[in-house]
């Protein structure tokens, strides 16, 4: 059984994002670090950069595979998860925490209602 | 086959303490040989005998794996046995040849550079081929350039080039590195290119397709005639990739099928040794209209002999002199001696030996008929556990994981080399390992010289080099 904090929203793909209007946080699922394996890279967009929804935000390297990562949401990133460049186990060891992958203002924050609950997240992994 | 490699501790093996034993200083009279500051009296050698060093070296040898010990079949990478005849060819006092000397100095030397830009364009249907490229992604690289002169040359500025997901990585690169944007093509259902989804993809932005034929699964674009017509239809042109031109040669040419612009592999097809870093060769072929955007020089027969000479709109030069001069030679060699009939049974024996392969094996092949490779599925087993396995059983495993349309693959080309007992051996290899618990395979292999791999910590913290292993112990 995976973690699926109620406290977020997630994409089928297996970002989740935190829901404030002002900046919102966003990483990958347990479930996703657990189907990955260990992870050994992580590349992420710089601050300043603008995404669209759905955009390739960065990439994210295991010993059993490469994934494309995508924004959940709209806006500016204002932060980047910097730690991730030296312990990119963070993303296996705490998914949810000290693993998070960058930080967004939201442009428009209609867009968190289009993505899942993590009660149809969880109905998605299982 | 019963296998167990040899093991040697790390004191008989390790280079770097060969010089801290019982070493030897001798002086020499350097007085008025050369520059003071250039010269010095002393040198301290290590003091080892011959056997010593024989010994050291053969042990090393012996820990090591190689095509000349057994198969090696990792798929699109085609590990062909390098013939020894090409290396005495280049080892030849007469082909050490200095690049600077004057045209009319070294006509053989031109002359065999000339030859084998003839032989290449014939085997791929090319009107011109440049031998400078010296590796097969600099090949592509070169010839996206060349396909970015010639849609400069017309006032034609296009931003795209499109490439199949199944393509190799290096296709993405090249495109990337010579400043275009990369289109991705899905494949379709039987593993090819998806000819709804190209149609949606060309555009008046289409500088040019990059396509593998056949592709990396080993299969044949039954398409490519339409393909063609599409591209050229929108002003775009056709680049192959000679990755799997094994496939093919003597059988059928990629220039007769469309293709503008190609690069050779030329230690896939020709038997070169892989470059691994040192010195190899990728000549690009293109049609007539782009042949005079290729790389300065190229070799030109003249009424008086051979000249080099530089093509009237040359993207200038991608690598020194004509290129990786020796491994051409050996290039040359193997072609000069198998003749048409020879690299036409070799394409004939790589596409067989692949066929019956894959006939003896438990693992299922989703995508097919094949040629040269195919693409075995792990199903639910880790295909790189599997491939750490067969190790264990005294092969070399395919190439894992890749390409992504099948899952767990084992990526499989024996190449033309092998017989049916060696094919044999692969197919046992495959069928044990396949079969062997999940135990086995996590802690495989447990019978060769290194052991399982930490690839996590060899990943995350990375000792690159002697000094840095040193200063962690």
């Amino acid at each position: 059984m995976f973690e699926i904090p109620d406290d977020r929203k997630y994409l089928e793909s297996h970002e989740w994002t935190t829901t404030e209007s002002d900046t919102a946080r966003i990483g990958i699922s347990d479930f996703a670090q657990d189907e990955l394996g260990d992870v050994v890279f992580v590349e992420l967009p710089e601050e300043g950069d603008e995404l669209s929804a759905g955009d390739e935000f960065g990439v994210i390297e295991s010993i059993k595979a490469v994934s494309d990562l995508y924004a959940p949401i709209s806006g500016t990133v204002t932060a980047v998860n910097e730690d991730l460049f030296d312990a990119p186990e963070l993303v296996n060891d705490d998914p949810y925490g000290d693993g998070w992958m960058f930080e967004i203002e939201p442009s428009d924050a209609d867009e968190f209602d289009s993505l899942l609950s993590p009660e149809e997240y969880r109905e998605q992994t299982e | 086959m019963n296998f167990d490699q040899a093991r040697f501790s790390r004191d008989d093996v390790y280079e770097p303490l060969l010089s801290e034993k019982d070493s030897t200083t001798v002086e020499v009279d350097s007085e008025g040989v050369l520059p003071d500051d250039l010269t010095r009296d002393e040198l301290t050698l290590p003091g080892l005998s011959e056997p010593q060093l024989a010994r050291h070296y053969t042990r090393l040898s012996q820990m090591n794996y190689s095509v000349e010990l057994g198969p090696y079949p990792l798929g699109s990478c085609t590990m062909k046995y390098n013939p020894s005849f090409t290396e005495d060819v280049a080892a030849d006092p007469n082909a050490a040849v200095h690049p600077d000397r004057s045209d009319r100095t070294i006509q053989g030397t031109l002359g065999l550079l000339h030859g084998l830009q003839e032989h290449l364009a014939d085997i791929g249907g090319m009107d011109a081929v440049t031998l400078q490229p010296p590796a097969g992604a600099a090949g592509e690289f070169t010839g996206i350039l060349v396909a970015k002169a010639y849609h400069e040359s017309r006032n034609d500025d296009r931003s795209e080039i499109i490439i199949p997901s199944s393509a190799h990585g290096t296709n993405f690169a090249s495109a990337a590195m010579a400043g275009y944007d990369v289109v991705e093509l899905p494949s379709d259902d039987d593993g090819r290119v998806d000819m709804e989804a190209l149609d949606a993809a060309i555009s008046e932005e289409t500088a040019a397709l990059m396509l593998t034929n056949p592709n990396t699964l080993g299969l044949f674009e039954r398409d490519i005639i339409e393909i063609a017509e599409m591209v050229h239809g929108a002003g775009g042109l056709l680049y192959y990739d000679g990755a799997n031109l094994n496939a093919l040669l003597g059988r059928a040419r990629p220039g007769d099928m469309g293709f503008d612009i190609m690069h050779y592999n030329v230690h896939k097809t020709f038997a070169t040794p892989h470059g691994g870093g040192g010195p190899g060769a990728g000549p690009v072929g293109v049609v007539e209209d782009l042949t005079e955007f290729l790389p300065s020089p190229m070799v030109r027969e003249t009424a008086s002999g051979y000249e080099q000479y530089e093509p009237e709109s040359s993207i200038g030069k991608v690598h020194g002199f004509t290129g990786n001069w020796l491994v051409l030679v050996k290039a040359y060699a193997y072609i000069a001696r198998l003749g048409d009939s020879g690299l036409a049974d070799s394409s004939a024996k790589a596409v067989l030996n692949a066929n019956y392969l894959a006939s003896q094996v438990d693992l299922e092949v989703p995508y097919g008929p094949f040629h040269h490779e195919f693409a075995a599925t792990a199903g639910d087993r880790d295909a790189a556990d599997v491939a750490k396995r067969m190790l264990d059983y005294g092969v070399h495993p395919p190439t894992t994981k890749w390409p992504e349309l099948v899952s767990q693959a084992m990526l499989t080309e024996p190449t033309e080399v092998e017989d049916k007992a060696s094919l044999d051996d692969l197919a046992h290899a495959f069928n044990a390992a396949y079969a062997d618990a999940d135990e086995v395979l996590e802690s495989a292999p447990s019978k060769t010289s290194a052991r399982r791999i930490d690839q996590v910590s060899a990943a995350r913290d990375p000792r690159l080099s002697w000094q840095a292993l040193e200063q962690d112990e």
